[in-house]
């Protein structure tokens, strides 16, 4: 077949079942891109014959004799595209995937369509932005700034990788083309509780092309946690690489190693598999119940399981004051049960990667992750390597939010490679994210409070029982989380804590955005409102009567000694304020029939700048001939913005411009070490690595040049990319040269002390008291993010974040049914929001300057997530006076109680 | 996303040149959703395209539409002005919920023989009284009205080999006037029910009832009801067990919707203001 691609002729045969996508990738098209393989997301959309197509469902050979334009198609001799160069001006993209196939159809829109974006982006879905960026690129408006050397910090710059995103050209984790590449696919366990009795292997080894079939018998002994963490003992032991206990539908009982992914699925569907089915429990609830199946039988507390029996992972109990007496002496008192689902992070780029062993012997893993070098930890632990003899790293990553803080794949590419000595790649399918990577913990959390007449709070309480899943990756930290900062936030003298996480079988649940905060947030805002509600205390005036302020301990039981977390900085009055002050203004509000019952709703969040227990990163900085500098830093970047932060601190400290900083990133072939891009540490413990090390090679400089004219370094000036002192000038290019030896400098952040940073989210809602239709009038966010590094990222972020979380709020929902099975593990049947379901948010951030994070900035990243379902669970119920107490607020899920309360 | 089970395409061109249906085969129109699935048990495709069936043909006894006709072709028809239903393609293409640039690959036929609740061509289809024909696997062919052809969720009247070939919409059902609702769970998501309701100029009511129940179902009044009327006949005639239940619409929620949107068309149509 001959198909003309951006102008080109292609000649090459499809297979029969092909479909254009892969075609496209496979002659080189790497700007077309997977999200969903199944014409949900758009993320592949390519012109054929000039018409906008999701190129996964278009059958290859059906593009014989057409023209198909990719987004590499699309920019000419002249420049780029009009509408590639609009989404740089506007920065619509933040990790970019989806970014390729939102031009295209953008590029595509008739003026009817452009004027109808919820309709015409129907079929393409972004998981980070929110959107608004994307319509302000559609409308031309121009976000990004220019500025002077030295003034980077505080200032809206572009991405780094803005121009090859918008022209297709990012490398993402499988855009790259391997010579003798074998393809892995994985047998997943259709049982939710079986012992693996035996594998037959023969008629999956003769299929033609497959080379190699791992089980739990080729697998090593080695018990781990997927979950990554700087401390090891932070996560249970209670996960194989394949083992020979499958603990849940989808887990990965066998691996066929092919010369195509054809051969290894029809290797994985020739295994036969002799499985003892064991009993499972899929409740929660009845997971500690006596008699019930205990799902990690012969485990104990040595491997960091707290009582194996019970199914209980891990659990938390303390108290301070007496919140018994507290609650029956309050003046008013609040009781609640409420519960969260199943949620998963979506980021539009699979888990995957490729693996492969190179001359010297050593074993390279590229992947989509979050954490590069404690992968290399865990794979140098497992097969017993040495840790030089392991290199992990990612390029470009497709959207993160806590769910590459895991290791589900880097383990089995290890195994295939070093067991083929060939390369490998396991690209996940979307299928496969749903049903068998993790959720966010679904938690049952039940509330008490009470407070005094003043509205002081007087007791405080949380019983949390947390669903962890097969595994217990991150099952502890999140709980310790969810009852920490939710709680902390407000001054209470009597505060009591019962939280645990169970295992069940079903899907594991695993880090994600917010990390548990999210959930007990849920309740705990939903608490201060009913008391202030019986008090006739105005939300905002409760909040301020009772929130923490410098000076106030910031306390959640049981504590555990000397805390390392200080007021940095403090903005949490200030985002009251701007979120108070913007739900007063007047907004036009179309009419509407009696039937639309209006309320407004707040809630807060505070969180902890930096994870406990250690979160350390190195960065590099050296500066060339040309006296431009590499800045080496180990965090990755997928899509949270830290590649632009990270050049804007070096720039500022060293006064000079970002594009004289190169960045080399997220490679443990770079040395030092990084924790990794999570708990929201890219800026805030990274960032201050990658500021030491600019301000060591600025007094580096500085001293070079104080020699030479004989003066203190102290009354050198570096700016304008010179160190001067008085009319006295060296610049960096010339102070290269002069000096002998290289310049460079490194950088250490050890991730404490840490700060607190604080959102307040408003929300006015009307809802249909017959239909259960919820519109949003109204969205605000104030963030205290200390002095903003980029405020037109950081507006991203929050934007972002308010929108997976109104996606969790109103529509996600993972459902498992009686057999541990997931019922809708496709987009089709998992709603992510799309263009019309998002709302704009009005973002307003408070002025604060932090004394611990690089430059007075904090982490704003994930905790925008954390108020969104609390504050619309606030608006909802001042609308409609009826409290719903679980997520999402789906119309079908409420009309049951607004029947009840108003008829038909 | 690739079918790697699939071994051969066959492109006939005409009926004759069908090839004889065996195990493992699927005919290919559209394959949007074909393609969106993995499909282990097909190895081969039987492509429907080189037919060359007209997609769109009117004549004096109404408007014949190809099983093969996209949905972005039906939705360009132009439409003579007497037939006062045709904003009904308009709506239900809109009702979709995959995005206009599925339409241009997916097909009317398509829509049909997937037989999911919330399918919106089974809704315009049926609302117009359509009649399918199907070419059967033996050689015979059969006709069915669109009502009839599904069954259930995801399941109608074909068997293995048989082809829908086409539906015919008859001019009166094109002239009649017309009301739609549709209601989901998100602003563009699929349809939770979705009821359309046409009216000849005799005055009486044909209610289609799609989205909320696993199959389309009709309505017939010879006047247009009442209020009470409307409501007694939707909890007569629509038992609980055929409301659907799935992550797009709980059935109790469903009933309501259909419920209320019913009676919006009612007052639509009886021109009485809401």
């Amino acid at each position: 077949m001959s198909v003309i691609v951006n102008g080109k002729s292609v000649d090459a045969a499809p297979r029969p079942g092909q479909c254009l996508r892969t075609f496209l990738r496979d002659t080189g098209h790497f700007g077309v891109k997977k999200g969903c393989d199944a014409g949900d997301c758009g993320a592949c959309t390519v012109l054929l014959d000039g018409e906008p197509v999701h190129s996964c469902l278009i059958p290859a050979f059906r593009a014989d004799g057409k023209a198909v334009t990719t987004v590499e198609g699309l920019a000419t001799d002249e420049g780029l595209h009009p509408m590639q160069q609009a989404f740089l001006d506007a920065q619509a993209f933040q990790c970019g995937f989806c970014t390729a196939g939102m031009i295209v159809t953008c590029a595509s829109l008739n003026q009817a369509q452009k004027k109808d974006l919820g309709a015409a982006l129907k079929g393409n879905l972004c998981r980070c932005t929110g959107y608004r960026a994307i319509e302000d690129a559609l409308l031309g408006r121009t976000h990004i700034e220019e500025v002077a050397a030295g003034e980077a910090f505080g200032r809206s710059l572009p991405a780094p990788a803005g121009p090859e995103l918008v022209q297709g050209q990012a490398r993402y984790t499988f855009d790259t083309a391997i010579d003798g590449l074998l393809y892995i696919k994985l047998l997943r366990s259709p049982h939710a509780h079986a012992r693996i009795i035996g594998i037959d292997k023969a008629a999956a080894l003769a299929v033609p092309g497959v080379h190699a079939v791992l089980t739990h018998e080729d697998a090593p002994a080695v018990l781990f946690s997927t979950a990554r963490h700087e401390q090891a003992w932070m996560d249970p032991a209670d996960t194989r690489v394949l083992d020979d206990v499958v603990r849940f539908v989808g887990q990965k009982v066998a691996a066929v190693v092919a010369d195509s992914e054809a051969a290894a699925e029809e290797g994985c569907r020739r295994l036969v598999v002799d499985y003892q089915i064991l009993p499972a429990i899929v409740d929660p609830a009845a997971a500690t119940a006596p008699g019930a199946p205990v799902i990690h039988a012969g485990r104990s507390t040595e491997h960091r399981i707290a009582d194996v029996n019970r199914n209980i992972v891990a659990e938390t109990h303390g108290e301070f004051g007496d919140v018994a007496a507290a609650l029956a002496s309050a003046a008013v008192t609040y009781e609640g049960t409420f519960t969260t689902q199943r949620v998963q992070h979506a980021a539009l780029e699979t888990h995957g990667g490729l693996a492969w062993l190179d001359g010297e012997g050593v074993l390279n893993v590229r992947s989509s992750t979050q954490v590069p070098f404690l992968t290399r930890r865990a794979l140098a632990e497992i097969f017993a390597l040495a840790p030089d003899k392991v290199r992990v790293f990612c390029e470009r990553v497709g959207g993160g939010f806590g769910g590459k803080q895991e290791m589900f794949v880097e383990d089995i590419l290890a195994l295939a490679a070093l067991k083929t000595g060939r390369p490998v790649k396991l690209e996940f399918t979307r299928e496969e994210q749903f049903i068998a990577t993790s959720t966010r913990h679904p938690m049952r959390v039940t509330v008490k409070a009470g407070a005094d007449r003043d509205g002081k709070l007087t007791a405080l309480q949380l019983d949390v029982l947390s669903n962890t899943g097969a595994y217990g990756n991150h099952a502890g930290p999140v709980l310790f989380h969810a009852c920490s900062e939710s709680i902390s936030v407000y001054n209470c003298p009597n505060k009591k804590v019962d939280g645990i996480a169970v295992y069940t079988n079903t899907v594991p649940a695993g880090a994600y955005r917010g990390y548990g905060l999210p959930q007990t947030t849920f309740a705990v805002e939903a608490a201060i409102d009913e008391l202030a509600l019986q008090l006739g205390i105005d939300p905002f005036e409760m909040r301020r009567r009772n929130i923490v302020r410098p000076g106030d301990p910031m306390l959640a039981p049981p504590g555990s000694g000397p805390s390392d977390v200080l007021y940095g900085s403090y903005g949490l009055d200030q985002c009251l304020d701007l979120v108070e002050r913007a739900m007063a203004e007047a907004t036009p509000a179309p009419e509407r029939s009696d039937e639309w019952l209006t309320g407004d709703g707040i809630a807060l969040t505070m969180i902890d700048t930096v994870p406990p227990d250690g979160h350390i990163a190195d960065a590099t900085i050296s500066l060339h001939h040309d006296g431009a500098f590499t800045l080496t830093v180990g965090t990755a970047e997928f899509g949270n913005g830290t590649s632009t932060v990270h050049r804007q601190i070096a720039a500022t400290v060293l006064g000079t411009t970002v594009d004289r900083i190169a960045l080399k990133q997220s490679d443990t072939a770079h040395g030092g070490h990084d924790t990794g891009a999570y708990g929201s540490t890219g800026t805030f413990v990274a960032g201050r690595a990658t500021q030491a090390a600019a301000e060591a090679l600025a007094a580096e400089l500085k001293g070079l040049a104080a020699q030479r004219w004989s003066v203190a370094p102290a009354d050198c000036v570096i700016a304008d990319d010179a160190i001067s002192c008085g009319a006295r000038r060296l610049s960096f290019k010339e102070l290269a040269t002069v000096s002998g030896t290289p310049l460079a400098a490194s950088g250490h952040s050890q991730g404490t002390p840490r700060s607190v940073a604080f959102n307040v989210q408003g929300f006015r809602v009307a809802v249909n008291k017959h239909t259960g239709v919820i519109e949003i009038l109204r969205s605000v966010q104030a963030a205290d993010a200390g002095r903003v590094a980029n405020p037109m990222q950081c507006r991203g972020q929050i934007e972002g974040g308010v929108a997976q979380a109104l996606g969790a709020a109103l529509y996600e929902e993972i459902v498992i049914d009686d057999t541990g099975r997931v019922v809708n593990p496709r987009f089709r049947d998992y709603h992510l929001p799309s263009y019309a379901d998002v709302p704009r948010t009005q973002v307003l951030f408070a002025a604060t300057n932090d004394a611990i994070g690089p430059l007075g900035a904090k982490s704003m990243s994930e905790s925008p997530y954390n108020p969104v379902a609390a504050a619309l669970g606030n608006a909802l119920r001042a609308a409609t006076g009826i409290r719903f107490t679980s997520v999402p607020f789906k119309p079908d899920r409420l009309f049951p109680r607004l029947q009840e309360m108003f008829g038909d | 996303m690739d079918l790697n089970t699939i071994t051969e395409v066959v492109r006939p061109t005409t009926r004759a040149g069908l090839p004889a249906w065996k195990a493992g085969d699927a005919w290919l129109a559209g394959g949007t959703w074909l393609f969106s699935e993995p499909q282990v048990q097909l190895s081969r495709l039987i492509d429907l395209r080189e037919m060359a069936w007209p997609a769109l043909t009117t004549n004096d006894q109404g408007l014949c539409i190809a099983a093969t006709c996209s949905v972005a072709e039906l939705d360009a028809l132009p439409c003579p002005p007497d037939w006062i239903a045709a904003p009904l393609i308009d709506q239900c293409c809109r009702a979709f919920l995959a995005s206009f640039k599925i339409w241009k690959t997916a097909t009317v036929g398509g829509n049909l023989c997937m037989s999911l609740p919330a399918g919106p061509m089974i809704s315009l289809l049926a609302a117009l009284e359509g009649v399918c024909t199907i070419w059967k696997n033996d050689g015979t062919e059969r006709r069915i009205s669109v009502v009839d052809f599904v069954t259930g969720n995801n399941s109608n009247v074909l068997a293995p080999g048989d082809l829908l070939r086409q539906i015919d919409i008859p001019l009166t059902a094109l002239k009649r006037r017309t009301a739609f609702r549709q209601i989901a769970l998100s602003p563009v998501g699929r349809s939770g029910a979705l009821l359309i309701g046409t009216q000849g100029r005799d005055g009486d009511l044909l209610l289609t009832v799609t989205g909320s129940t696993v199959k389309p179902l009709q309505l017939r009044f010879g006047t247009m009801p009442d209020e009470a009327a409307l409501r007694a006949s939707i909890l007569g005639d629509i038992p609980d067990a055929l409301y659907h239940d799935d992550v797009h619409g709980k059935p109790a929620w469903r009933k309501a919707m259909t419920l209320r949107l019913a009676e919006e068309i009612r007052a639509e149509l009886a021109g009485v203001r809401p």
